[in-house]
């Protein structure tokens, strides 16, 4: 009865929403994203294998602390388009292993393998732990939601697999978030927790500090309310938190989170290259059959008195 | 138009087949040796590029539909299983997403062809009313389909969209609960959906079927809107026409591949990547861009009309946008056919076109302030155009010269031409 309640409330709200839609539903402003060039823009545009290698290195190391990334195997990682592909197997490796499997790919492998996967049940019954398989799905930091929104304060991390698709210009966006926390401006007080960033989806008006409203509640005049939102993300990039194997790459806040991007584009994404690769293909034979037919045309329809 | 068979059949097989079941003939009759009126511009061949949609549509659904499931634990991932596991599975689904956007792109302009060149009117009324009905059919298999992937539109849009039918009095709450399947969009809903989306577009294919009889009888219309009288007004379908819509149709094709390889979230939302959530509501709720016309109209009601509340009005208003396309042949009275000759209908039906897209500019945009104001006054004159200008043109407007016949506006092109400019 309680759960019916609360879902009639649930459509009534979003009726409201959808029907009449006041303008708190929209929440402020935010600052509109930092527009960056990707390897990957355009029709021809391709993933950045060692930025895919580099952003992989930091989600590892810092995203999935937190962040599930469930829809995406270790095998993935070894497939077309991917960080870690291989065309040909490195020196050193037995003529009967094929490298462009993704399964067999050692890279892939030893990747796999330093994580425990629970596995089972086994011939008496028993769950138990196994190293990674290529096969395997990428683990959970938590062992459920609800142990995950407790560990971050109430907060839930959301799933990676697909967040550059579900953002608004998806890859400038993380980029943007990732580098744009800022201490929060002088209006507004932020809560123990909580962070300011002119990029997230948020209210700010709530926060606005009591001295810059009227007794209505409303803002003072002239007081601006700052663009962006708070989130339960600490900023989680600092320069030189990673150490990248290529002395030439920048280990700044700005690198790091363009290399994660590019790597949170891929998850999104996998198959982009083959979609381009086809796309070209597919294109110029439309293109050619659509000059054939037009020529056809005009020759069949100059014989008609018309 | 009817016309006599001109099917020989030359082999043995076809000889023995036309006694039993003549399947060929039929289709040398219609497709072949079918004359059509040797003056159909490009937008007759919208026609040709629907029937190529509706069978990509239906050869694509169906191979997702191997590999998804209709389950609200299940739906989200398995839509991902096939971008990312399933062979080409990202090209079947990318190709049923941007599909259904082509399939609208293209009954739209289908649509407005008609208008403006009154293919809707005698002896063509049936032919007009089928293709309302496959129209109405499209926006509930579109609706549904988009249901499927169960991400936060989908749960949302399904949502919002099912709740309007509770304004209906008395029986609404049935009717909702009927929908639903439940007390709440929840598996029920997701199971039901997915079986009318998999049977409606071949309800579709049927009735299309049936459109093309309907047109095959009075034969096309054609844009001077004159009757064919003579052989000379005609060529046969094939090859003059198939070759035209062939063109038309792989053109097409282009604008769609561009979609589909290369930018093929372009029409859809980000927050469908979004698995359902029934305790957290998007910020906005938008329906697919297609339907955006429709939203704006049922969002324009914002006002109480007497015992009529604003949400059944606005579900009121919606529907009637499409019944009043059924009785389209009897609203416009005037006896000729197409707006070329008529100048006053050509200014009321381009503004008709602006008040359409801007009705779905507003569609997308929130409920508030000016976009309310400029969503009503759209929605005014969509009904008024129908119900108020077309009847009044056909008595009022003195129309232009008609050829007399369409082999003599074809020939006579430079000369008609200047005489138009001259009388203009």
């Amino acid at each position: 009865m309680e759960r019916m309640k609360i879902r009639c409330t649930l459509i009534i709200a979003a009726l409201v929403f959808a029907s009449s839609a006041p303008a708190i539903a929209a929440g402020g402003k935010t600052t509109p994203a930092i527009h960056n060039h990707w390897h990957f823009d355009g029709p021809f545009g391709t993933y950045d294998k060692d930025a895919l290698q580099r952003g992989y290195q930091v989600y590892k190391t810092i995203c999935a602390s937190c962040h599930s990334m469930k829809q995406v195997s270790f095998r993935n990682l070894g497939q077309k388009g991917g960080p870690f592909y291989l065309a040909e197997c490195p020196a050193g490796v037995p003529e009967s292993v094929d490298c462009s499997n993704s399964n067999e790919n050692p890279i892939v492998k030893a990747i796999a393998g330093e994580y425990q996967v629970e596995d089972g049940p086994d011939d008496t019954g028993d769950m138990f732990m196994r190293a990674g398989l290529p096969s395997d799905r990428f683990p959970n930091p938590f062992a459920n939601d609800e142990q995950s929104r407790f560990a971050n304060n109430g907060a839930f991390p959301p799933d990676l697999s697909l967040i550059v698709k579900a953002r608004h210009h998806g890859p400038d966006y993380i980029y943007s978030l990732l580098t744009g926390f800022e201490d929060e401006p002088a209006t507004v007080t932020v809560a123990p927790g909580q962070y300011y960033n002119p990029y997230f989806t948020g209210d700010m008006s709530q926060l606005l500090k009591p001295e810059f409203l009227n007794e209505e509640g409303h803002p003072l005049h002239g007081v601006e309310i700052p663009p962006g939102g708070v989130l339960a993300m600490a900023p989680p990039l600092f320069d030189g938190i990673i150490d990248y194997a290529d002395e030439a790459t920048p280990e700044t806040v700005e690198q790091y989170a363009r290399d994660v991007s590019e790597f949170l584009t891929w998850a999104s994404e996998p198959k982009m290259e083959a979609r381009k690769k086809l796309g070209i293909m597919s294109l110029a034979y439309l293109l050619i059959l659509t000059g054939i037919l037009y020529w056809s045309y005009k020759e069949i329809w100059s014989k008609a008195d018309h | 138009m009817s016309h006599e068979s001109t099917y020989r059949p030359g082999s043995f097989v076809e000889r023995w087949l036309d006694k039993r079941l003549p399947l060929v003939r039929l289709a040398h009759d219609s497709f072949v040796d079918f004359p059509t009126p040797k003056n159909l511009n490009y937008w007759w061949t919208f026609g040709g590029i629907l029937s190529i949609f509706l069978v990509i549509q239906i050869i694509t659904g169906v191979v997702l539909a191997m590999h998804y499931t209709p389950h609200v634990t299940m739906a989200f991932d398995s839509v991902e299983h096939i971008m990312r596991d399933v062979n080409y599975g990202w090209l079947m689904r990318y190709m049923h997403s941007n599909g259904a956007s082509m399939f609208f792109i293209a009954v739209y302009v289908h649509m407005f062809r008609g208008l403006y060149y009154g293919s809707y009117k005698e002896p063509r009324e049936m032919l007009w009313i089928l293709g309302v009905v496959i129209f109405v059919l499209m926006m509930a298999t579109a609706f549904m389909g988009y249901v499927l992937p169960w991400g936060q539109m989908s749960f949302w849009g399904a949502t919002v969209i099912t709740n309007l039918f509770s304004a209906v009095p008395v029986i609404g709450d049935s009717i909702v609960q009927l929908l639903w399947g439940g007390p709440s969009v929840d598996n029920p809903t997701l199971n039901r959906f997915y079986s009318l989306h998999y049977l409606l577009p071949f309800a579709i294919f049927g009735v299309v079927i049936l459109h093309i009889w309907a047109l095959h009888i009075p034969g096309n219309n054609n844009p001077t809107g004159v009757e064919v009288k003579t052989k000379k007004d005609t060529l046969p379908f094939h090859p003059y026409y198939t070759v035209k819509d062939g063109f038309a149709i792989v053109a097409f094709l282009v604008l769609f591949a561009a979609f589909v390889f290369f930018n093929p979230d372009a029409l859809g939302h980000p927050d469908n990547y979004k698995e359902a959530n029934p305790l957290s509501t998007p910020a906005h709720i938008v329906p697919e861009w297609y339907f955006l016309p429709f939203y704006a109209m049922l969002r324009a009601i914002t006002f109480d009309f007497f015992f009529i509340s604003s949400k059944l009005g606005g579900v009121i208003v919606m529907f009637s946008s499409i019944i009043v396309l059924f009785f389209l042949p009897w609203l416009d009275t005037s006896k000729v056919r197409s707006m070329r000759y008529r100048p006053v209908s050509q200014l009321w039906f381009l503004i008709f076109v602006v008040a359409s897209v801007a009705l779905g500019y507003l569609g997308g945009k929130p409920a508030e302030g000016t976009y309310v104001v400029l969503a009503q006054i759209a929605t005014a004159y969509y009904f008024a155009f129908f119900l108020i200008i077309l009847p009044l043109l056909g008595l009022l407007e003195k129309p232009k010269p008609l050829p007399k016949s369409i082999s003599e506006s074809v020939l006579k092109k430079p000369d008609l031409s200047s005489a138009n400019a001259a009388s203009e």
